[in-house]
């Protein structure tokens, strides 16, 4: 058990490291010279050299890397150099829209998902399960930003029943700012059911085709009982599974709605520092997602470890 | 009619034919699907033929006319300069179906290759899976951001790094079934044969793959234009002044309370054909998997 989840340890760290390379090679690859951005037309050429100096630029590629590295592992991620303040604290500052969204859509996701997915295995063939089906793909075919665009219009312009965008006056009280949440997170929330969906039938039709289940009809237990102590149970695991990968992948991935709704969240920081060439914000920021991901998806492989022994004894 | 004709099986023809057509109707047994092939045969029908068949200029600005409502002049109403929105979406047609073919022929073939590698020689599987763990990491959109924006804002770049973005995915699958393959019965007996590997590779498993493949090759086609319009709203897709069903809707992403058309029906495009490239999708693997004919 102990050796499994060390080798699993270990995997993540490794995937950690090439993110790490990955993300560093990224940035530096980039056409066009942050600094000379920076310091805008008026530089002179010697500002300019001075300016690489300082935020260390002018140093070959690997030795800035063993640099970034090594500030990484004392918990630095840099300094951005458009926002005057260390890369942490701008992600810190932004993480409360972010992360209250994303958990907010999983919710709307598992709400909507779990149920829907459950009705379509259970009536497998049948019109739930081609109606499931159906919505299931049309989720997965409509663009985030056109959905919220169109919510925008409806339920903000039309109805007013909710704000359009931005994320409120940081001292207003949760509420009024988790209300800025509400049809950002219906858009996450409609869109990622679809993987829900598709997860929640295929888990329970396997479990469906498992032997203890033919026992179980075969002893005359009620389909109710059924489906509820035997199927539902066991086929709780993956998609627990998938809706901490969901959440984890929500976090990055709400760039394009944080985007139409005005958010000030992590995504939108994202999209700022690309188009301004902020290196140490798009570093930090992918690394972090990354990073959480990976924590995320080794957490979930641990969970489903405790919960399910046929895992560890495969792993071995 | 269509269903008629498919439902006689030719007699006569080359045998490829008359092999074929049990699985083509096989395919279109369900009506959805033949309804999601014709709509998308149309879409791509109308993107080839009509730019050849009409000169009227997609970006032709008519201020006299900008932000009519849809009516029988302009189908789809005009836009803030006062183009057809109609016009553009045929027209956009063209670079949007290039954009999602690209990226999915692009990813499958470079994720086959890797797929293949890494589920057929056990010493590649860890490194080249965890190059794989990694890319996969980053939330897709986030990871298509930062490479356009290193890459630079073009049409060619956006399906770059959209092929980088979407080969991970391939290989994962392609690994997995490798995997599985590469442990029959058919693969021991070709090598005591003597047949080499490459050949093994190209010849007895690369067959094996074509319908987790072609599975692959339709949904990345779907993803690929939701991406690019999800980049091109972002400001790091393709440039503004090609019309793609994405820089459509953020181009007229100001005027969206006072014509709704306009950021409307270019979505619907998407929506469409992604609907009906995964309703595709999903009858071609209800086809070609085994386990899932068996329990029907």
């Amino acid at each position: 058990m102990l050796r499994f989840l060390l080798t699993r340890l270990a995997g993540a760290l490794v995937v950690l490291a090439i993110v790490a390379v990955l993300v560093f090679a990224l940035t530096r690859l980039a056409s066009g010279d942050p600094v000379a951005l920076l310091l805008g037309d008026q530089a002179s050429t010697a500002d300019i050299a001075r300016a690489r100096i300082q935020y260390g630029l002018d140093k070959p590629l690997p030795a800035q890397f063993m640099l970034w590295v090594g500030e990484l592992l004392q918990g630095n991620l840099g300094q951005s150099l458009f926002l005057q303040r260390p890369v942490a604290q701008a992600l810190l500052e932004r993480a409360e829209p972010t992360m209250f969204l994303a958990l907010f859509a999983v919710g709307i996701a598992a709400l909507i998902g779990i149920p829907a997915g459950m009705a379509a295995a259970i009536w497998r063939g049948g019109a739930a399960d081609q109606a499931v089906s159906g919505v299931a793909m049309l989720g997965a075919s409509v663009p985030s930003f056109w959905l919220g665009l169109i919510l925008i219009q409806f339920f903000a312009v039309k109805l007013g029943w909710f704000p359009a965008s931005g994320y409120g006056d940081p001292t207003s009280p949760l509420g009024e700012r988790l209300q800025h949440l509400m049809l950002p997170a219906l858009v996450l929330g409609l869109l990622n059911s679809a993987l829900i969906i598709r997860f929640t039938r295929a888990s329970m039709l396997d479990i469906l085709g498992e032997d203890y289940v033919r026992t179980a009809r075969a002893k005359g237990l009620p389909e109710g009982t059924i489906m509820v102590k035997h199927v539902l149970r066991n086929a709780l695991v993956p998609i627990i599974t998938v809706l901490g990968l969901t959440l984890a992948l929500m976090i990055g991935g709400t760039v394009v709605t944080e985007t139409v709704f005005n958010l000030p969240g992590v995504g939108n920081l994202v999209v700022r520092a690309v188009l301004r060439r902020d290196y140490p914000v798009i570093q930090g920021t992918l690394l972090v997602i990354a990073a959480i991901y990976v924590f995320i998806n080794l957490g979930v492989d641990f969970i489903y470890t405790l919960v399910d022994p046929r895992i560890r004894l495969e792993g071995k | 009619m269509a269903a008629h004709s498919l439902s006689q099986a030719p007699t006569r023809g080359p045998s490829w034919l008359r092999s074929a057509m049990p699985v083509v109707r096989r395919l279109f047994a369900r009506r959805i699907v033949l309804v999601a092939a014709l709509l998308l045969l149309l879409v791509i029908g109308v993107a080839v033929l009509f730019p050849l068949l009409s000169d009227a200029d997609p970006s032709a600005i008519e201020i006299g006319e900008r932000l009519k409502a849809p009516s029988l002049a302009h189908w789809a109403g005009t836009d803030e300069l006062g183009r057809d929105v109609m016009l553009r979406i045929v027209h956009g047609a063209r670079y949007s179906l290039l954009i999602g073919f690209i990226t999915a022929a692009g990813a499958v073939l470079f994720g086959t290759l890797m797929g293949m590698l890494a589920g057929f020689f056990p010493r590649l599987d860890a490194p080249l899976m965890r190059v794989v763990d990694a890319m996969m990491a980053f939330p897709d959109i986030l990871l298509g951001i930062a490479l356009v924006s290193i890459l630079g804002v073009s049409l060619w770049n956006v399906m770059l790094a959209l092929v980088i973005v979407y080969t991970p995915r391939v290989a994962r699958v392609v690994r997995a079934t490798t995997l599985v393959l590469r442990e029959l019965l058919f693969i021991d007996a070709a090598r005591a044969l003597g047949v080499r590997t490459p050949r093994i590779l190209a010849k007895h498993i690369l067959p094996n793959l074509m319908s987790p493949i072609l599975v692959q090759v339709t949904f990345i086609f779907a993803y690929a234009i939701l991406a690019e319009a999800g980049l091109s709203f972002l400001g790091v897709g393709v440039p503004p002044d090609i019309p793609t069903w994405g820089t459509m809707i953020a181009g007229s992403l100001d005027y969206a309370d006072r014509a709704f058309w306009t950021i409307f029906c270019p979505g619907l495009a998407i929506v469409l054909t992604a609907l009906s490239l995964q309703i595709f999708g999903d009858g071609v693997r209800d086809l070609l998997d085994p386990k899932l004919r068996k329990a029907a």
